[in-house]
């Protein structure tokens, strides 16, 4: 027996694919995901109404989507700058996590005496290197012994976990709430830490989702103009074409892991100051930003600009989901849909580089 | 005799390239039947194309008298041929009787351990591949997996054997006991099919030889009749029509450019490729290197251009050294290199044809201000090259992949010429080429010699050596192992030292 289809890698991958694909998988999504809930007596119709409404109608709607997609722009960003070089960095989490650290850490530090600009700025900076240096550990053992990266960086997400739980829950750090001693939780910045929203067209965005739009946009001038960009394009299509015509593979391995995780860290940065206030350890850990953050990048084609625009439809969705949730609707169903599309984005991933064939039978001729 | 296998007229085309032209080989029940020819020369296409990796364009495959036309290496096993090829494909991990019956087609669910483990020790005793069926493949020598291959191959029922390049891993002594194991074999009527370059080799093992040259058949000889001499002058060809360009202005040897002294170097798996090689090319000296690939010619093409470090001596440059290991360094000192996989050493494939020409020069002030790239300086060059090196591509941001063979190797000789170097190490810069191409090619690197250009032109094809070289040197084992003046070259010694005999006792 064999298959009656075969998969056949393309030759070329024509440019109207990048678009018709994503737009062909999201119909397949909808498809599915209406067959599912015509199965559980739902109407798709008015499901895919409220999620909409929820998710994207209106300013309120779209407001929430952009709070809830701030940290996955940041964690799709630290994936999608990686996975442009080959480097599989599925340590976003971790670094995310370590971020958070630092900025929390410069919040408590100089929240009181420093005016609020300037408190925003050294969170910034601590978050990043925090989260930079995380990751460039990774880096390193890539570089120097060839360490697989996709293991040592995911092993670095539970390190950085075990970390966060003993800051908060296992010792009396600087990071912890002395007052919090029948349920630990994190001491919270001054009110002067905090970072601001800005309303835009009656949509409140934060100060973290411009730095996100900032960010976005110099890491796309980076891979376009620049020499390093250049070089990292390099290695991405042949590290043998770059190691023949004399680009340093191994620091710009570092670089780029290390610049990976300060956008990660940036995140966590923004998830104190513009939101959570303090080092949530449980709700860091619930949130799955950087796993999350994977899939918003490889979604978004590693593009860094579409990354900010898969960050909020996925925001949005998420958003949807917790609205749609209830005694009517339970929250296995959300998931489902939430994982058809993703399930069809990745398979029409699939299809940009192969394509399918019918199989034919050449038998022998005779026997 | 009645043939096990008979193919006729197999023509195999690659994008480029003519793999098998026309390819008659007639291998008879129970004998060993060396392939030989050079590489390049077809050998693996055409046992691709007998074990089903590949479709032939054009031809007849008959096994035991019968056409057959294989879709799958399954189709091929079927009809009872196997292959054991010169990289094993063995989980490293599993035990020796795993590794026989995985991927066999009616493979049961649950594996009868001691059954498998039984009829590999048969197998192991009656063709002497000695092996130990509960022992884990990582603790076997490299000899050892190839008795692993080659019973994985018996177990399935094989009735022709293919071994690719068998002894190219192997000691002297393992290659002894392999070739007890093929003359067992076919002591027994099983049909070998032994693919080889190593001229004594198949002198030692083979019934009969057949001998391939540039995807052709030169022809067939019984073993017992012929001797290393005549093969390996069948081998590399007779000195058909052999022009030597003639040059207006001769090499300056007095002048040195370019200087190995006792360099050595290890090669991807930490073995010696490089052994205490010392040689110097002149200004404007064309200096060709000979020998079958595997040799060690990748490695010193490698170190020269900095992208292998050496582990003893030193290369200068025009009396400057150049730093061991740095591409950069050797860059900066004026050597250009074509390096002999142009697609994904030479080039980055994806990259546009204008990004490839900026490859070795985009750090430069033209080509870039406070490290961002001056794009349209990129695609100025870019034009300015494509222009004179006329090379046929639709526009400058076309991805170099898309070009055909020669233009892809225009692109590569556009950059590394255009940065005017002192030294140029071209490996098998016409391979795979068409006659224009070569043509073109073959210009431009007398050109540059010309220019005072010092050249390393290492390659298999003894006519481009010997119509370009003002010397030709020999490489085997990692070694150079001859030197003569491109004047005083005889083609039938070369392919001798090539193969590895000493230039003393030639025959067999």
């Amino acid at each position: 027996m064999r298959s009656p289809i075969r998969f056949e890698r393309r030759l070329e991958q024509p440019k109207w694919l990048n678009w018709a694909i994503p737009v062909v998988s999201l119909i397949a999504a909808l498809v599915l995901g209406a067959i599912v809930l015509l199965a559980t007596g739902k109407n798709p119709l008015d499901v895919y109404g409220r999620i909409f409404e929820r998710g994207f109608a209106g300013t309120r709607a779209l407001s929430g989507s952009i709070k809830t997609a701030t940290p996955l722009a940041f964690t799709g960003l630290c994936a999608a700058i990686a996975f442009r070089m080959g480097l599989i960095n599925i340590g976003g989490e971790g670094q995310f996590y370590m971020g958070a650290v630092g900025a929390t850490w410069a919040g408590l530090a100089f929240g009181g005496d420093l005016p609020t600009g300037a408190v925003v700025i050294v969170m910034a900076l601590s978050g990043m290197v925090c989260g930079g240096l995380y990751a460039a550990i990774v880096g390193v053992l890539r570089a120097k012994f060839n360490t697989n990266e996709i293991i040592t960086s995911l092993m670095m997400n539970y390190l950085a976990a075990i970390f966060l739980n003993y800051l908060i829950y296992n010792s009396t750090s600087y990071w912890r709430d002395p007052e919090s001693r029948n349920f630990p939780a994190g001491k919270p910045i001054s009110d002067r830490a905090d970072w601001n929203f800005y309303e835009i067209g009656g949509i409140k965005i934060p100060l973290a989702f411009l730095i996100a739009i900032l960010a976005a946009a110099a890491i796309w001038v980076l891979y376009k103009r620049t020499r390093f960009g250049f070089e990292v394009g390099v290695i991405a299509d042949s590290p043998k074409a770059a190691r023949y015509a004399g680009i340093r593979t191994t620091s710009t391995i570092v670089i780029v892991l290390a610049l990976s995780g300060a956008l990660a860290g940036l995140g966590g940065a923004a998830d104190v100051g513009n939101f959570r206030g303090l080092l949530d350890s449980k709700g860091l850990q619930m949130s799955g930003y950087g796993y999350t953050g994977i899939v918003v990048a490889a979604l978004a084609r590693l593009n860094p600009i579409s990354t900010l625009v898969v960050a909020v439809l996925i925001g949005g969705l998420t958003n949807a989901g917790f609205a749609l949730q209830g005694p009517d609707f339970p929250s296995g169903l959300v998931g489902t849909l939430q994982g058809l599309i993703l399930f069809t984005a990745v398979a029409g991933e699939v299809l940009v580089k192969y394509r399918i064939r019918r199989n034919r039978r050449i038998a022998a001729v005779a026997a | 005799m009645k043939s096990a296998v008979r193919m006729t007229g197999i023509v195999k085309r690659f994008p480029g390239v003519v793999a098998n032209d026309g390819v008659d080989v007639d291998i008879r029940a129970g004998e060993v039947h060396a392939l030989l020819g050079e590489n390049g020369a077809g050998k693996s296409t055409l046992s691709n194309i007998l074990t089903g990796l590949y479709r032939p364009d054009d031809g007849t495959v008959e096994i035991d008298g019968h056409p057959m036309q294989f879709s799958s290496p399954r189709d091929a096993l079927e009809a009872g041929i196997g292959m054991v090829h010169q990289h094993f494909r063995l989980v490293s991990t599993f035990t020796v009787a795993e590794n026989v019956v995985l991927g066999e087609p009616d493979s049961p669910f649950m594996m009868d351990a001691a059954r498998v483990a039984q009829q590999v020790k048969e197998l192991s005793d009656r063709y002497g591949l000695a092996v130990d069926p509960s022992a884990r493949i990582w603790q076997l020598s490299v000899g050892e997996q190839q008795r692993v291959e080659i019973i994985k191959v018996l177990y399935r029922g094989a009735k022709v054997l293919i071994l690719d390049e068998p002894t190219a891993v192997l000691t002297p002594i393992e290659a002894d006991a392999l070739f007890k194991t093929l003359r067992a074999m076919v002591a027994e009527g099983r049909t070998v099919i032994f693919i080889s370059h190593k001229l004594d080799e198949v002198i030692k093992v083979s019934d009969r030889v057949t001998v391939l040259r540039g995807g052709k058949t030169v022809g067939t000889v019984e073993t017992a009749s012929t001797n290393t001499r005549e093969l390996a002058s069948l081998m590399v060809g007779r000195s058909v029509e052999f022009n030597r360009i003639v040059r207006s202005n001769p090499a300056d040897v007095a002048h040195t450019v370019l200087t190995l002294d006792g360099v050595s170097a290890r090669d991807d798996r930490g073995r010696e490729a490089l052994h205490d090689i010392s040689l110097m090319v002149g200004r404007g000296e064309i200096v060709g290197v000979a020998g079958v690939a595997g040799n060690g010619q990748r490695e010193l093409a490698e170190v020269i251009s900095g992208m292998r470090p050496l582990s003893t001596g030193r290369i200068d440059v025009a009396g400057e050294s150049v730093q061991s290991g740095r591409a950069r360094s050797a860059i900066a000192k004026g050597i250009a290199h074509i390096p002999e996989d142009r697609l994904h050493t030479g080039l980055a494939s994806s990259h546009s044809v204008e990004d490839n020409l900026a490859l070795k020069n985009y750090r430069s002030s033209s080509l870039s201000k406070f490290r961002v790239l001056r794009r349209k300086a990129i695609r100025a060059q870019a034009a300015d090259l494509v222009r004179s090196y006329d090379v046929k591509t639709p526009d400058t941001v076309t991805p170099v992949r898309l070009l055909s063979g020669g233009n892809v190797q225009k692109v590569l000789l556009a950059r590394e010429f255009s940065s005017l170097p002192k030294v140029l190490i071209a490996a098998s810069p016409t391979r795979g080429l068409d006659v224009g191409a070569i043509e073109t090619v073959r210009a431009r690197l007398v050109e540059a010699a010309e220019r005072g250009v010092g050249i390393l032109l290492i390659s298999e094809d003894l006519d481009e050596i010997m119509s370009l070289a003002d010397r030709i040197v020999v490489m085997y084992e990692g070694r150079l192992v001859d030197e003569v003046a491109a004047e005083a070259a005889d083609r039938e010694r070369l392919g001798l030292t090539m193969g590895g005999s000493t230039v003393s006792g030639g025959a067999r």
